[in-house]
């Protein structure tokens, strides 16, 4: 059994089916890009990963234990949702970062949160508190932003704002970090610093999905590719043959033409 | 009767429009935040009957809704509440116009209530969804989003609106005059009748001039302080 797993999940919208069955696998340590055309069902199946929506049917695994039986009778409590989000963690498209806090506050309010709930929280107060604000930190050096822990988000460019995210979600050790578009709503010269800090943690082994526009980042660093079309999985397999010439799927072809065009 | 003599008096009325804009301002903020809630309700028959409720009373002009609070005790059920409550504290404790004030305070406090839950409203549902789903992915409660997240940008959002509203508040203290409170304007029409003197009621703009204008640099303060962030 991989180390992350879908099975047949299906979403509507009212009467409109968004995904009709999709199947993901990803190992641990690996990089998957989804990609596809507007439409095509890609944030969704980000937001069913994070469990912002619960799929109709289908289950979802991780590291051997499953998480979710969308067709078991049970619903899920808003506790049991919480303890599953922090599984994974979504950087978003246009940031989200909280503007009333600085970077440094974007980072460390959610682990303080989270804090609250240890038995020892009231005793080690201040150790935990620091030891929450250490490591954000070592993440905002890591995304090249430690300058910047003090500013708030408007006094940064979109670049910057979008590394805090990365180094904001990244607080909570996520399992699996995932993107959502994360360089579409960059001007073209701020993208590059964002990629980056993603080249860097694939190349630490950081289990990624990446929805993404950037073919050739796409290429050079996913190792598996999900290519979604109008809610189905039209090819998922590795990234080698999904951009090699014996690329099975003709609509991944075209696609992938199109838009390097 | 002197200068001095004239402002000691309209004091004492431009006393009783400082309570009426206090205490509807203590009850009308905190009582605008259910009937938000209660408008932006996924339960449908509580969302239309808060939201006709507050068209009701944005749709009437806040004097007569001060006439209805005042004489429907008497009309409805044949008991003058309000009268009665000014001639008993009137006759046991010597204070005057209690039970007039009471019905201009719950038909202010009522009225304001309803438009400042409008202003929430706006406030609440400008805030852009991504910020409650940040939130959520970080794997927070929907109380600390609300009190840690959300909170905040509302409130930087709504005190210009609500500063609007503030501000006309203390003039709108004057419609007390319909039920013959004291008020300052009142006050002033009491020296016009008894005294025939005409310049006190333009005196009394001074009041109401020196107040706004406190008001207005305290809440202007509040706005810069809240700018150290943009919403
Ligand atoms: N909350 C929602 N309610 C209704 N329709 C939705 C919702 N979210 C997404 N959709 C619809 O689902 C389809 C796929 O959307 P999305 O997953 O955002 O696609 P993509 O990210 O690939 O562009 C779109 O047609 C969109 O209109
Ligand atoms: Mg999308």
């Amino acid at each position: 059994m991989a180390f992350f797993e879908m099975r047949g999940i299906r979403k509507s919208f009212g009467r409109t089916e968004v995904l009709k069955g999709v199947d993901l696998t990803l190992d641990r340590g690996q990089t998957l890009a989804i990609i596809g055309s507007s439409g095509s069902g890609k944030t969704t199946m980000l937001r069913c990963i994070n469990f912002l929506e619960v799929p109709d049917q289908g289950t979802i695994s991780l590291g051997g234990e499953q998480l979710l039986d969308a067709g078991a009778a049970k619903k899920l409590s808003e506790k049991e949702l919480r303890a599953l989000r922090l599984r994974f963690g979504l950087v978003f498209q246009n940031f989200n970062l909280f503007p009333q806090y600085t970077v440094l506050g974007n980072l460390c309010l959610a682990p303080q949160m989270i804090a609250r709930d240890r038995p020892d929280f009231k005793k080690n107060k201040k150790q935990i508190y620091k030891e929450i604000e250490e490591k954000a930190y070592t993440l905002l050096e890591k995304v090249g932003m430690s300058e910047k822990a003090q500013s708030y988000p408007c006094q940064l460019s979109g670049g910057q704002q979008q590394r805090v995210a990365i180094a904001r979600a990244l607080a909570l050790s996520p399992d699996i970090l995932c993107f959502d578009e994360p360089t579409s709503a960059l001007d073209p010269e701020l993208t590059v610093e964002v990629l980056n800090v993603l080249r860097a943690l694939a190349k630490e082994n950081m289990t990624m999905i990446v929805v993404t526009h950037e073919m050739a980042f796409a290429e050079e660093v996913a190792d598996r590719i999900l290519f979604l079309d109008k809610g189905v999985a039209e090819f998922d397999g590795d990234a080698k043959v999904a951009f090699g010439g014996e690329c099975p799927s003709q609509r991944l072809r075209d696609f992938v033409g199109s838009i390097r065009k | 009767m002197s200068f001095w003599n004239v402002t000691l008096f309209l004091l004492n009325g431009f006393k009783i429009s400082c309570l009426i804009f206090l205490v509807t301002l203590l009850l009308g903020i905190p009582l605008g935040l259910p009937i938000a809630f209660c408008s932006m309700s996924r339960f449908k028959p509580l969302k239309i009957l808060s939201k006709v409720f507050v068209w009701i009373i944005r749709g009437i002009p806040l004097m007569l809704q001060i006439f209805i609070i005042y004489y429907v005790p008497g009309l409805v059920f044949h008991y003058q509440l309000f009268a009665n409550v000014d001639k008993y504290l009137l006759i046991h404790y010597g204070i005057e116009d209690a039970g007039r004030i009471l019905a201009v305070l719950i038909a202010f406090a009522i009225n304001y209530a309803c438009y400042f839950s409008e202003i929430y409203r706006g406030g609440i549902e400008s805030v852009p969804r991504g910020q409650y789903e940040a939130g959520q992915v970080l794997g927070m409660t929907k109380g600390q989003i609300f009190f840690r997240i959300t909170l905040m940008q509302v409130i930087k959002r709504i005190v210009p609106p609500m500063s609007n509203e503030i501000i006309t508040l203390i003039k709108d203290t004057a419609l007390a005059n319909c039920i013959m409170v004291a008020e300052i304007i009142k006050q002033a029409n009491t020296l016009a009748a008894t005294k025939a003197l005409i310049w006190p009621l333009f005196y009394t703009g001074a009041f109401y001039l020196l107040f706004v204008g406190v008001l207005t640099i305290l809440l202007g303060r509040l706005e810069k302080k809240l700018s150290y962030f943009s919403a």
